[in-house]
């Protein structure tokens, strides 16, 4: 066994137990932290595979800045516990049958087109280096042109909603 | 996968070393601290404690430890014994990115005076930063006391705010070392500092960093006048301590990644012949914006708190943006003219853009005090 296989295989353990824990917390607390904590080890995945960048991008936007502001607006609005009774009584069955189904699907997947890992491509040797953000940049902003352009007009859309939704309108009170 | 066990042992010399250097850095910047701003306020300052006072960390150190541990009845136990630990851990490993020197040559190997030269350093920086978050948040909401809660809300408000600043501020400086690695940039830096290249930049990093570490005058989230002491209203004894230690090591930390992005890090004359003069200059720089730290906390009054907000959002923000901007423009100039005269519109630029805040700021605020009168 090689020291990345077990260090995947830790990892993958605690991924998986901090997913679970978000899941069945009934504190919503508890519940975006064990979120930050998959979030994390997701990151140190991304390290593995030997992608510091996106690691790094997803500790900064992922776990630093929009759990932040979940955790920000748990406090604020104090609903940290969840209520006992389901709100949403046919959540429930609806969520299992959903579950299910994408987990059939995966699974006929991974059996039918999943690749053995002998074929997978081992990284370039330039990614560990200031070339791999240099390729990054070029990539979005000659090939990936369009969509790059699209994703931040629609930041922008949200960004002013955003705004709009906050101010009050004029005469109102 | 190394096997090379003298790595390791050389990785954990090298942390030991940052440890205890932040360690005693810390002890030392309190009495420091104590003593400059005493000096200004024309006090003595602890002298009482061994010569010149010098002993008065230790004296803290051992009060600090024998004092007793209390924890809110109605605190939530496990994340109010952790939030200490959350807001010291990133102040430490933000550390190991910060080069101290150049190779030197020890024991017939070549060292690296830096813990890990990662290709992303400066997005690490960004990483840790986003992350010491937490543990004012949980340390404010896990008191389960109301002023603890609100100091705990008003830091995430405040560092949230002004990561973004932070963040963007650093643009500049990437594009000028034309690398994200903490080395590179001060590599980059031999011919001349960024602070010189980019004096708003520099400027910005200083003022978002001043709110980032919870000092004055950003100190809200601890506001003795209105929250009795913010998010660690409620600890005492060690866990106080750790809270304590964390701001004043995540000081020193902050004054070497602004040593290492805008005044050249560990260079100086001299520093190609003895490499070890570097860890020396590094520490002078240190030395000197750690004191503007202080003289700063000495000098200004508290912001007002929905100041401090449309400050971080109207002014820093759109400003750093501007300058990415100009410094991108400038190095496209002189790229594409092949005249690195170029490179000189990028202070003039972006000096010209800082002063149109400045202005409006303070034509604002006069009109608003002859209404008032």
């Amino acid at each position: 066994m090689t020291l990345d296989l077990a260090l995947f295989l830790v990892l993958a353990l605690v991924a998986v137990a901090s997913a679970l824990g978000m899941l069945l917390s009934r504190n919503a607390v508890y519940a975006a932290l064990y979120l930050v904590l998959n979030f994390v080890t997701v990151a140190v995945f991304y390290l593995l595979l030997g992608a510091p960048f996106i690691a790094m991008a997803q500790v900064t936007v992922y776990a630093g800045a929009i759990m932040v502001l979940f955790l920000f607006v748990i406090m604020l609005l104090g609903s940290d516990a969840l209520p006992k009774s389901q709100v949403l009584p046919w959540q429930k069955p609806l969520a299992i049958v959903m579950s299910v189904l994408l987990a059939a699907e995966a699974a006929y997947l991974l059996v039918t087109k999943a690749k053995p890992a002998g074929d997978v491509l081992p990284p370039a040797e330039l990614v560990n280096t200031t070339e791999n953000l240099r390729q990054l940049g070029n990539a979005l902003f000659t090939d990936y042109l369009l969509p790059f352009e699209v994703v931040s007009i629609l930041l922008l859309v949200a960004m002013v909603g955003a705004i709009v939704l906050t101010k009050k309108e004029k005469g109102a009170r | 996968m190394i096997t090379d066990w003298t790595l390791w042992l050389e990785w954990f010399i090298k942390s030991l070393v940052w440890i205890f250097a932040l360690l005693g850095g810390f002890a030392y910047l309190t009495y420091y601290e104590r003593r400059a701003l005493a000096r200004i306020q024309t006090r003595v300052g602890p002298n009482r404690a061994g010569p010149f006072g010098l002993l008065q960390p230790i004296a803290d150190a051992i009060k600090l430890i024998f004092k007793e541990e209390l924890s809110p009845a109605k605190a939530y136990k496990f994340i109010f014994f952790l939030a200490p630990i959350l807001t010291l851990v990133p102040s430490i490993v933000i550390a190991a990115v910060i080069p101290l020197g150049p190779p030197i040559q020890l024991f017939g190997r070549q060292i690296n005076l830096v813990l890990a030269d990662v290709n992303v350093g400066v997005l690490y920086f960004m990483a840790i930063a986003a992350v010491a978050v937490y543990g004012i948040v949980l340390a404010g909401w896990s008191s389960n006391s109301k002023y603890a809660m609100l100091g705990g809300m008003r830091s995430t408000a405040q560092m949230i705010s002004y990561e973004l600043a932070l963040g963007i501020s650093l643009i500049p400086v990437i594009l000028l070392a034309n690398s994200m690695s903490m080395v590179d940039v001060v590599k980059a830096q031999g011919m001349l500092w960024f602070v010189f290249l980019q004096p708003v930049g520099a400027l910005i990093f200083w003022i978002a960093t001043l709110a980032e570490v919870n000092r004055a005058p950003f100190d809200m989230p601890e506001a003795e006048q209105e929250l009795t002491a913010g998010y660690h209203a409620e600890y005492s004894g060690m866990k106080f301590a750790l809270f304590f230690m964390a701001e004043y090591q995540k000081m020193i930390v902050i004054c070497a990644v602004m040593a290492v992005f805008f005044f050249g890090g560990y260079l100086g004359p001299g520093v190609d012949k003895y490499p070890l003069l570097g860890p020396v200059y590094l520490f002078i720089k240190v030395f000197l914006l750690l004191f503007a730290m202080i003289w700063v906390r000495a000098t200004w009054p508290r912001f007002r708190y929905d100041r401090l907000m449309s400050f971080g959002w109207k002014v820093l923000v759109p400003l750093s943006l501007a300058i990415v901007f100009i410094t991108a423009t400038g190095i496209l100039l002189a790229e594409e003219t092949g005249n690195p005269m170029w490179m000189w519109a990028i202070p003039a630029a972006s000096v010209i853009a800082g002063l149109i805040p400045v202005v409006t700021i303070y034509r604002t605020l006069k009109r608003l005090s002859y209404e008032r009168a």
